[in-house]
């Protein structure tokens, strides 16, 4: 793989992140990370259709008419979110519904629209493939992070198995609780603004004047 | 039940801060009040009538058994449900656009530039979603509550990125930690309005 193939997957995680860098598909990012296995399989989901999004309309950029690429875009992307929502109802069914709607909401990802828009209609198929690839993964790291603490502050498991001992709840005789709040929407929001104060604080050229 | 589900839809359930709907363009435009405005209104303008037409489109086209008026009980098409929603909103919104274009060129060049954007909106899409979920726990069994549920779900959209829009006008003036400017301050600010608006959700009607 070239040095320039290179970039564009691994671009993506950190200087040019989609979450926190170019603040795309938030939306669902963040209400699937209570626990850390949804928020793998949504990343996973994300990621598959990102990539092949870009690949299909890399392909067919050229025999698009600018006016009606919007809708030949939604209907590629939503054919394809469609295949992903039947996978994952047949085979991790109980994820499936924890998801619920935010499998649907794939498809006003803007992450897909994004990079379909930004970069697909503009370059080659493997080139856009590995661009998908890598900002579906880099939105899947962001997910990974969100999720691992607020399962382990607010449930004190990882991927449902205990970490923090039965022994040390109060109601065991110990001396913790589980912070209810992480389980919350609005603490996904504040560590996401944490996660995009620590990037920033390491890349200043990222910051706002 | 209406009032009910009317409040629930723009505090309890607010799309914003419950749900996260919307948030990219919420993030990316609430810089001035102004902005704000005229998006908030085009986003509920556009949820209060694709709600319901999707709503219509689900019960009598798309859901198991939905097709038995016109002889065909078995069939279920709900799998095709994305994609019919989105078509309907993408073309929704190219008409409102057109419509728009056509009649109130002042209007259009207020809104112009959000109206595409609505069609990519979640908050859009996903108050389609909802209703759906609504429907299929025979929890909305009326055009007149999906119609409810769209204005209520837009005007609690509306609000959340008023509010927003105003607190960040303000915040130009304060000292934030460089790195913090921007998308990571809006992040938190929403964090902060969001358990706020926690105080709701023990209410009943």
């Amino acid at each position: 793989m070239s040095n320039k193939n290179l970039k564009y997957l691994t671009g993506p995680f950190s200087a040019n992140n989609p979450v926190i860098v170019q603040i795309l598909g938030i939306c669902s990012a963040l209400a699937v990370t209570v626990k850390l296995e949804p928020a793998i399989v949504m990343a996973l989901s994300v990621t598959a259709v990102t990539a092949f999004s870009n690949l299909v309309m890399s392909l067919l950029r050229n025999g698009i008419p600018s006016r009606i690429r919007i809708i030949v875009q939604l209907v590629v992307i939503a054919t394809l979110v469609i295949l992903v929502d039947q996978v994952l109802k047949a085979y991790v069914y109980d994820v499936s519904k924890q998801l619920s709607v935010y499998v649907g909401l794939i498809i006003t990802n803007c992450i897909v629209m994004g990079r379909v828009e930004a970069f697909a209609l503009g370059n080659s198929p493997w080139a856009s493939f590995l661009d998908g690839i890598g900002n579906g993964l880099g939105y899947g790291l962001i997910l990974v992070i969100v999720a691992f603490f607020r399962e382990l502050f607010g449930s004190g498991t990882l991927f449902g198995f205990r970490i923090i001992p039965e022994s040390w709840y109060l109601a065991e005789g110990g001396f913790y609780s589980n912070n209810g709040l992480m389980l919350f929407p609005p603490m996904a929001l504040i560590i996401v603004g944490c996660i995009i104060w620590a990037h920033r604080s390491k890349n200043k050229d990222l910051q706002e004047k | 039940m209406e009032l009910n589900l009317f409040i629930r839809s723009i505090f309890i359930d607010n799309m914003v801060f419950a749900f996260f709907f919307g948030m990219c363009s919420y993030i990316a435009v609430s810089k001035s009040v102004k902005t704000a405005l005229g998006l908030g209104a085009a986003v509920t303008f556009v949820q209060v009538m694709t709600v319901p037409l999707n709503y219509l489109i689900y019960t009598y086209l798309l859901k198991p058994g939905a097709l038995a008026w016109c002889g065909y009980e078995n069939v279920d098409l709900s799998f095709l449900t994305f994609i019919v929603f989105i078509a309907t909103i993408a073309a929704f919104v190219q008409l409102v656009e057109m419509i728009v274009e056509k009649f109130s060129p002042t209007l259009y060049s207020q809104l112009g530039i959000f109206l595409p954007l609505i069609a990519v909106n979640c908050a859009i899409m996903g108050g389609s979603l909802f209703m759906q979920q609504k429907v299929d726990a025979a929890e909305m069994t009326t055009v007149w509550q999906s119609i409810i549920y769209g204005l209520g779900s837009g005007l609690g959209w509306w609000l959340a990125i008023v509010m927003m829009a105003a607190i960040r006008e303000k915040t130009n003036y304060s000292h934030i930690p460089a790195a913090l400017k921007g998308p990571g301050i809006a992040f938190i600010i929403t964090g902060l309005m969001g358990i706020a608006f926690m105080i709701f959700s023990g209410i009943q009607l």
